[in-house]
């Protein structure tokens, strides 16, 4: 029941713009059930339709756990892509780097790996809050142009593939690849898992309690003793190491190799799940899923209806309004109660 | 105050001025043309960067943070863009830009001071709006009839260094340093100013004694997002003389740093801006010279990476409006 009622809002949500992209649809002279039924059965009619629509999720459930993740602590984690690009970067370094190892080492080993350096650059917009009051929004932004810059430099002079003409770094071992089976992709189900180990993290540890404490009341948290910085400081270094998880498996799992440019606008969808999900970590599951069916299934759109892909970015634009503004939502609905999502907002006056 | 007290005061800016101008001169190879070359595109970079910045300082000022700046310049450089295109002309480009651009303000207003939204969100809301509306209604091939045309100010631009870079530039840029000029003594010296500022610091108290709370801040947020609409039009009809998807490539993030380190001022902003444009500047003539052009990524993360200290290093010790971020409920 609690649920059902929890549920609601992002339905509608959903229900709505997906109404408001018919019409964009019909005014581009298409027709909008054509172009819907193309998006139903490019993403899940079929095993492989699946497949897709599974392997486009998962970075998308580590950058909306990302966010989420944050977001119990007060914090708005923007610096998913810078994250996930450090994760992807270092995951395929060492996926090629590193040779002579066993699957059962090497994989685990590249995967981890990457989901350190994400950690690592997840990091340091939590010193800058904790220490100098820095607001995260800004430095985790500035830090994702950073990440993209250094990225690139490291893709292009360091571990540049030799004679590639395009920038990228070589194919990664064998012993290194997240492996498919069939068509379902195995880096869905660690997704899935750590999708679950952070619900557990914030709901059945101390810790856990300390970050919701610090997001609920800082000030109060603070009086009862947890170090509201030392939290600020884990939340962001753990929200940046699930992004990166995110990069890594693609890299491991899907492209096999690390090539610049691959997946911007990620971080951004990260922050269209998280709210759809009412920041609740299993709930980014299906959330995921729904904006990775979009995406999957945005070609077929466009050859079976004509419509332009980028009605995919609409619809999420318009999907994030409606949850993130609950009281237009509430209209709906008249007096029933329901909790939004705040951060509130001040320049480091921590 | 005497002379060399406030010398003492100041010291550290005159140090930081002096390095900058050496640094300056001898990137230009102490060539006239070359100096005045990279103070003309400190200017012409700072454009976008002041105006973004102003936008933030009339939403922060009145209680409301302003993330969404970053979409406002978006949206408006495809409107003036896409008006322009259809029309022909270049002013009804730049008029679009302002129109959209207080669209996008007043967006901002009804999702933050009516629906009392959460401010961040509700300008990434913005933010994520601006990508994808404009790639989905983007087509390639569109073309504008030119840019906005460079405007010389008759004797004064024959000046040596100054004339190039002060008096010898296109619309905007002169709107812009008219636009610090007159928000600056609007903001300190007007009613208006003092409403603005009082909401800012203290609804409840501005409430008492008269002041909509609510007339106030929609009434800003209008205007800020009118004047990043003009750093939108800027960016397309300007500046470039065409429209890239993404093409405010973080631009209004970075004017929020400005604002910051220019301490929501007008005038404090414009200094920020022209540090900022000058990072920009300089990496041109970094080009020009061969230096570091094995490692372009380093010289194109500096504006970034100078925003991170810039906020680190200041943000403490500037003190934003009290009331920021609080949406007002009336009791």
């Amino acid at each position: 029941m609690r649920f059902l009622r929890a549920a609601v809002v992002p339905v509608i949500a959903v229900i709505a713009a997906l109404g408001i992209g018919a019409v964009l649809i019909l005014s581009s002279g298409s027709n909008p059930l054509e172009a819907y039924g193309a998006l139903v059965e490019g993403s899940f009619f079929g095993w492989e339709a699946w497949g897709t629509t599974l392997e486009k999720a998962t970075p998308l459930i580590m950058g909306g756990l990302a966010v989420a993740f944050a977001f119990k602590a007060g914090l708005f984690n923007i610096g998913g892509q810078g994250q996930l690009l450090f994760g992807a970067l270092i995951a395929g370094a060492v996926g090629y780097g590193f040779t002579g190892l066993p699957w059962i080492v090497h994989m685990p080993l590249a995967l981890l790996l990457g989901a350190m350096a994400g950690a690592a650059w997840g990091a340091i917009p939590g010193v800058l809050k904790a220490t100098r009051g820095a607001h995260e929004v800004i430095t985790t932004i500035m830090l994702n142009f950073v990440a993209a810059n250094m990225a690139e430099w490291l893709a292009t002079k360091v571990w540049r593939a030799e004679g590639d003409i395009l920038v990228r770094t070589p194919f990664i071992e064998d012993s290194a690849e997240i492996p498919t089976w069939g068509h379902i992709p195995l880096g869905f189900f660690i997704a899935v898992a750590l999708a679950c180990g952070t619900w557990f993290l914030l709901q059945r540890t101390t810790f856990g309690f300390e970050i919701r404490s610090v997001g609920l009341n800082p000030s109060a948290a603070s009086y009862a003793g947890i170090s509201v910085k030392r939290i600020i400081v884990l939340t962001m270094t753990i929200s940046g190491f699930l992004a990166a998880v995110g990069g890594s498996i693609e890299t491991l799992g899907v492209v096999g190799r690390y090539e610049p440019g691959f997946n911007a606008g990620l971080g951004f969808d990260g922050i269209t799940i998280a709210l759809l999900a009412r920041t609740h970590p299993i709930a980014v599951i299906p959330a995921a899923i729904l904006i990775a069916a979009m995406d999957a299934s945005a070609s077929l759109m466009q050859f079976r209806a004509g419509v332009a892909p980028e009605i995919v970015d609409v619809i999420e634009a318009l999907i994030l309004l409606f949850v993130a503004t609950p009281i237009i939502v509430r209209w709906f609905l008249k007096g029933r109660q329901d909790e939004g999502v705040s951060m509130g907002a001040n320049w480091g006056a921590s | 105050m005497s002379a060399a007290a406030s010398i003492g005061r100041y010291r550290w800016w005159l140090v930081a001025a002096a390095a900058i101008a050496a640094f300056t001169l001898f990137t230009a190879d102490f060539q006239q043309d070359a100096t005045t070359a990279i103070l003309a595109a400190t200017l012409r970079h700072s454009t976008p960067l002041v105006l973004g910045a102003l936008c933030g300082i009339l939403g922060e000022r009145s209680g409301v943070v302003n993330i969404g700046i970053e979409g406002q310049i978006l949206m408006s450089a495809f409107a003036g863009f896409m008006v322009a295109s259809g029309s022909g002309s270049l002013m009804l480009g730049v008029a679009a830009g302002v129109a959209v651009g207080a669209l996008m303000g007043a967006s901002l207003a009804g999702l933050s001071v009516t629906l009392k939204g959460d401010q961040i969100i509700a300008g990434t809301v913005l933010n994520i709006a601006a990508i994808g509306l404009t790639s989905f209604f983007f087509t390639q091939g569109r073309t504008i009839p030119g840019k906005t045309p460079i405007i010389r100010l008759g004797p004064l631009a024959d000046l040596p260094v100054v004339g190039k870079v002060f008096f010898e530039n296109p619309p905007i840029t002169y709107v812009t340093l008219l636009l610090v000029a007159v928000l600056s003594f609007a903001l300190f010296r007007t009613t208006w100013g003092l409403h603005t500022r009082a909401v800012g610091e203290h609804p409840s108290a501005a409430e008492t004694v008269g002041v909509s709370v609510v007339r106030m801040r929609y009434l800003n947020l209008i205007l800020g997002g009118a004047i990043a609409g003009l750093a939108g039009a800027y960016l397309s009809l300007e500046a470039v003389g065409s429209f890239e998807r993404g093409m405010s490539n973080g631009k209004g993030f970075v004017a929020l740093a400005v604002m910051i380190f220019g301490r929501w001022n007008p005038v404090g902003a414009w200094g920020a801006a022209l540090l900022f444009g000058y990072t920009s500047a300089i990496q041109t003539q970094f080009q020009f010279r061969g230096w570091f052009t094995d490692h372009p990524q380093f010289v194109g993360m500096i504006p970034f990476v100078v925003t991170i200290v810039v906020l680190a290093g200041f943000v403490g010790r500037a003190r934003p409006p009290a009331a920021l971020g609080q949406p007002y409920d009336r009791e």
